[in-house]
């Protein structure tokens, strides 16, 4: 029916429809909103990492302008947790409860909550809160000191898996490595600020709050304040990025709302940057310990990835790291496990591609270094170890193109032109090392309603309560339902980011797209649906045909007499507003298929030994996650991931005192993220777009997250390859390539 | 931030007297000082807003000098024609500095005027002698890496200067002209800023009530060629790990006359002359080049985490003379 238009919309390079919105400064984010009567909040923050609240001195403060009240835990209302469950779409990764009690567990947390007639009056007297503290016992700063000092690891089992005899597998196996890696703590540092406006009006709450995800968001606020569902409504239409920080409540938004209902006015909270880097997750640090044994062929005979990182001292996060190594190459004897350990930190949370990102820079940073040791190149080495079974759940890839990434991403690379010997390739002053590694993400699909209408004047109208968080989802939602009706894009409304809307995914996991998108279509087949029965029916342009012998097509109904009539006509003659259609679609199908996305990087990078200077100057990406929707929003995705990639590999790296346990660099000029001039002279990206219609009808799976797994195992592969050294903590910092 | 009260200057004189009998800050372009009102790390009770002083004025002088007003924007001063003919290093030390947007809102005075970038000189509650004198020195010890330096600390304190622009200021020569309640005077840019010593809450010798109002740079070196090397992390937007400013004059392939800076290493904008006497009458070659980085870093002292910077200055001094004195293309 639709295969033409299909082909021509889906799939096509489109600019996002709300660029114009975002350019004029038009699209209103969370902290744009300025209510009537709104009050502002400012938080005071813990300075120590561990202790007990003895006193907080508000003599000063609250005699200053504008203060309104000022909250701290012995003046705050009782609230109720809400149980932390993804299924139940209430999940929170830190459960706590802002000012529960005096305790404090890590810096940067709410002790106090001043609110007053402007921002500038509520900071202003925040900084005259004087807070004493009594420590409890020595802060834990770091995994290091957490293994040293810290409780037993405790082991997390569910996220584990093992097959075959690793541990004797390996003892046995002709090539062995043994290696630990190390990866930082990272921070989110999405552009926009964490940011809630709240307001309450007949007991029911309104919020607009920077969220990736308006109805788990909805369903916590409503848990938590002991409210019904309906009573609450979250608002994020547009949000300046997330990564994952913003998937979950955290304190503030919750913060926020109890204090506007106390004060009886609309209150504002913005978290300032330096706590966005304690109070609203990051990525756990990670050790991770990687044994391999293979065979004289390159074959693999023995896998294990057993992997720690730290969580808060009241929730426990699992950055599960072994998640893409259970099942990305062929082994018999595996195992992956994950445990955590407590430190004084917030409770971490997910960042894009959590578990993958600093779990494949261990696994594809040891293939390169079995391949090293085998004598192999690190392409071939892996392609030995192909499989198109996912081992680890005893099912068939649905669909698998890792062969055809690996074959286009080499030969857009050069990679037939490598020098395998270290520091063999030089350019004037400087050497280049050229690395690659895998990358690989989970396809997931969740349930999803949607609502379309097509209206009588000629544009048509979708919701969903998902988000757009800058990727591109306001417009892959127009192109699908254009690729159904015909109708052109630009006059499509979409609207999405309101927990009143039909109940959407949240925009993480990169399922969005294979989620939301299923579901616009059955709802806009059913607004069809819709308008052939008006058409049909008494007074309708098609009176007395028989719905089933209609067709659509192009914004028009059709018999099989060759009569045509727009849908415009069709309602107008009714004189009907829309035909409207609702949908509810399942998750992934079970049990068939094991769904992924694969892809490879291949990196080269530039070391200048005279003057330490590494960079990385060429990218090809070839990316496997089915059917591409938009092509320049899908390039985008990659690309961005790819850059990073390059902060993951080279800067990124949240720093605490392991004296004070307090936060070093907790600023945007101190916590290096990649700047323009940071990014490579050319980067190339190759989306295979091979649908995988045994996951959706649309067959895409995803393209957020895939992007920045492997990448940092290819710069440090690349970076072995220039200098000798194999560096396996991460960031890698010029000092520990000095003298190479 | 707190709120303070603002006045706003109209004449020099006015901006001086408005520190009579109630201390006061000066505020220019505010990417140093309002940026550490808002965390909290300074605290001015009243701020004097200096824009608009008749302070923009970049001019060459009879003598061959060149008076940059106070107010100059670094952008401005970078993009100055006499300044990227004959002061190649400063034009190119303040283009590697922060972003085109503070660059652009960031002035003369307020640059050689910056606080330093210390990690527990901005928390607010760690020790730190700079921001509250005897309580200590938490960077020694603790994370000391980027922004500490090697080169005249004291145990009192280690942060290194931030400026960019100031070491090539100092490469170049200059002089500091002020104005206080008794009239103008003129500080050597080299004893502008101070070592830390026992006191690093004294970081320059400015008075209270003094305001900046030029910068003079001296004359050029005949027949020189200048070029500042920053070398850092990432590629912009990063202050210095090391970086190095230099001036080279060369007869045939001997070194005539030589200036050497250095960034990011030290304490304040460090010149480095032990090292430019030992370059004069040598050829211009890799080995003389050595020798000087060697003796610029004679008797630094590194700290937990940042001894890279040896090694990584003298690449900077090194790097940057190979420039300066290379054949032109
Ligand atoms: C994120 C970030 C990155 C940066 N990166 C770099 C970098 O890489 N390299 C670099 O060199 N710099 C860097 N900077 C610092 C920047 O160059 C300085 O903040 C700027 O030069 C200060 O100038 P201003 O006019 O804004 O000063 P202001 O903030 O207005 O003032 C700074 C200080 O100077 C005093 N002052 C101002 N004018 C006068 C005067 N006429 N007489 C006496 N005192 C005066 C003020 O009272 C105040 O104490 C960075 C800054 C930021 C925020
Ligand atoms: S180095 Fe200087 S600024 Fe930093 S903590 Fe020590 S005294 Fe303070």
């Amino acid at each position: 029916m639709t295969d033409k238009i299909q082909a021509k919309i889906i799939g096509a390079s489109k600019p996002r429809i709300d660029g114009p919105q975002k350019l004029r400064g038009e699209a209103m984010y969370a902290a744009d909103h300025h209510l009537p009567n709104m009050a502002y909040a400012y938080g005071v923050f813990s300075t120590v990492a561990s202790g007990t609240i003895d006193n907080i001195d508000l003599s000063k403060a609250k005699q200053m302008p504008g203060v309104i009240d000022i909250f701290h835990h012995d003046h705050f209302p009782d609230l109720y947790r809400t149980p932390s469950s993804f299924a139940q779409e209430n999940k929170v990764d830190e459960t706590r409860l802002p000012f529960e009690d005096g305790k404090v567990y890590y810096p940067g947390q709410f002790v106090a909550l001043v609110v007053a007639d402007t921002f500038a009056n509520a900071r202003a007297a925040a900084y005259a809160v004087k807070v004493d503290y009594s420590a409890d016992a020595e802060p834990i700063a770091t995994l290091s000191q957490a293994l040293e000092r810290g409780d037993e690891p405790k082991k997390a089992d569910s996220s584990g898996h093992s097959r075959g005899n690793p541990d004797s597998a390996f003892e046995s196996a002709t090539n062995r490595i043994d290696v630990t890696y190390v990866t930082p703590m990272e921070t989110h540092n999405p552009m926009e600020m964490h940011a809630s406006t709240a307001s309450w009006e007949n007991g029911d709450l309104v919020l607009y709050e920077a969220s990736q995800g308006v109805i788990f968001a909805r369903n916590v606020m409503a848990k938590v304040f002991g409210l019904a569902p309906e009573r609450v409504e979250v608002r994020s239409p547009f949000i300046g990025s997330g990564f994952g920080s913003k998937l979950w409540i955290w304190p503030h938004a919750i913060a926020a709302a109890a204090v506007a209902r106390e004060v009886g006015r609309p209150v504002q909270l913005v978290v300032p940057r330096q706590q966005m880097f304690t109070t609203t997750g990051h990525r756990p640090p990670t050790q991770q310990q990687i044994r391999i044994g293979a065979d004289n062929n390159g074959k693999l005979t023995a896998l294990t990835h057993d992997s720690i990182n730290t969580t808060s001292m009241v929730d426990t996060y699992v950055e599960t790291t072994g998640s893409c190594t259970k099942s990305l190459y062929d082994c018999e004897n595996l195992r992956v496990s994950h445990a955590t350990v407590g430190a004084n930190h917030g409770t971490p949370t997910s960042m894009r591609a959590p578990g993958a990102a600093p779990g494949l820079f261990a696994l594809e940073s040891a293939m390169d270094e079995m391949a090293e040791k085998l004598n192999m190149d690190p392409l071939e080495f892996r392609k030995a170890n192909y499989t198109e079974r996912d081992q680890s759940m005893d099912l068939p890839f649905s669909s698998i193109h890792l062969m055809e990434a690996f074959e286009k991403g080499a030969e857009k690379f050069g990679w037939a032109k490598r020098n395998h010997e270290v520091g063999s390739m030089r350019d004037g002053e400087e050497i280049l090392g050229w690395g690659m590694a895998a990358c690989n993400w989970e396809a997931l699909k969740m349930n999803c309603d949607a609502r379309v209408s097509l209206r009588a004047d000629g544009t048509a109208y979708a919701s969903c309560a998902t988000q757009d968080i800058g990727t591109g989802t306001y417009t892959i939602v127009a192109q699908a339902v254009s690729s159904i009706t015909g109708i052109a894009l630009d006059k499509i409304e979409v609207e999405l980011g309101d927990s009143s809307y039909p109940s959407g995914p949240v925009s993480g996991g990169s399922w969005a797209t294979a989620t939301t998108l299923p579901a616009i279509a059955e709802a806009t087949r059913s607004a069809i649906e819709a308008l052939k029965s008006y058409a049909t029916g008494d007074g309708g342009a098609f009176a007395g045909t028989k719905a089933d012998d209609l067709s659509f097509d192009d914004g028009k109904l059709s018999d099989s007499n060759g009569k045509s009539v727009a849908y415009t006509d069709v309602l107008g003659q009714l004189k009907l507003a829309n035909a409207d259609g609702e949908a509810h679609t399942p998750g992934a199908p079970q049990g068939e298929y094991s769904f992924r996305s694969f892809g490879a990087h291949f990196v080269e990078v530039r070391w200048d030994p005279g003057i330490s200077r590494l960079r990385v100057s060429r990218v090809v990406s070839a990316i496997d996650v089915g059917q591409i929707i938009n092509e320049k929003t899908s390039a985008n995705q990659v690309e961005g991931a790819i850059a990073m990639g390059i902060g993951m590999a080279l800067f990124e790296n949240t720093e605490y005192d392991e004296r004070s346990g307090l936060p070093v660099n907790n600023n945007y000029a101190e916590y290096l993220v990649p700047v323009h001039a940071d990014q490579p002279d050319s980067v190339d990206v190759i989306l295979l777009d091979h649908p995988d219609y045994a996951f959706n009808e649309f067959g895409a799976r995803g393209i957020g997250e895939i992007g920045i797994t492997g990448m940092a195992a290819a710069v440090a592969n690349a970076v072995h390859h220039a200098t000798g050294k194999r560096i396996r903590e991460l960031p890698i910092r010029l000092e520990e390539l000095m003298n190479a | 931030m707190r709120n303070f009260e603002y006045q706003k200057a109209d004449s020099v004189n006015a901006a001086v007297a408005a520190h009579a009998g109630q201390p006061s800050s000066f505020v220019a372009g505010g990417t140093t000082l309002l940026d550490l009102v808002k965390i909290d790390i300074m605290q001015p009770e009243r701020v004097v807003d200096v824009n608009g002083l008749p302070l923009y004025d970049v001019e060459e002088l009879d003598d061959g000098r060149l008076k940059i007003g106070a107010m100059v924007s670094n952008t401005d001063l970078a993009y100055h024609p006499t300044v990227v003919e004959k002061y190649a290093v400063l034009s190119e030390a303040l283009l590697s500095g922060a972003s085109t947007s503070l660059r652009n809102k960031a002035t003369t005075a307020g640059n050689v005027m910056q606080r330093v970038r210390c990690p527990y000189f901005r928390d607010g509650v760690s020790a730190c002698n700079k921001r509250e004198p005897g309580t200590g020195c938490a960077a020694i010890g603790g994370h000391n890496r980027s922004v500490h330096a090697v080169l005249g600390t004291s145990d009192q304190c280690i942060a290194s200067h931030p400026s960019d622009m100031c070491v090539a200021m100092a490469a170049i020569g200059a002089k500091v002209l002020v104005t206080g309640p008794d009239g103008e005077r003129e500080i050597d840019f080299l004893d502008f800023h101070l070592l830390p010593g026992d006191s690093p809450e004294k970081e320059h010798a400015l008075d209270a009530d003094e305001l900046i109002t030029h910068v003079v740079l001296d004359a050029p070196i005949k027949g020189s060629r200048s070029t500042y090397l920053k070398l850092r992390d990432r590629a912009s937007y990063q202050f210095a790990l090391a970086s190095s400013g230099v001036i080279v004059a060369t007869e045939g392939n001997t070194i005539r006359d030589a200036r050497i800076a250095m960034g990011g290493v030290a304490t304040k904008p460090w010149r480095a002359r032990e090292a430019e006497q030992a370059l004069i009458g040598q050829p211009a070659n890799e080995q003389s080049f050595k020798k000087a980085a060697e003796i610029a870093f004679k008797g630094a002292t590194p700290y937990e985490h940042n001894a890279f910077k040896i090694p990584l200055g003298q690449q900077a001094v090194v790097r940057s003379l190979t420039n300066a004195t290379a054949a032109r293309a």
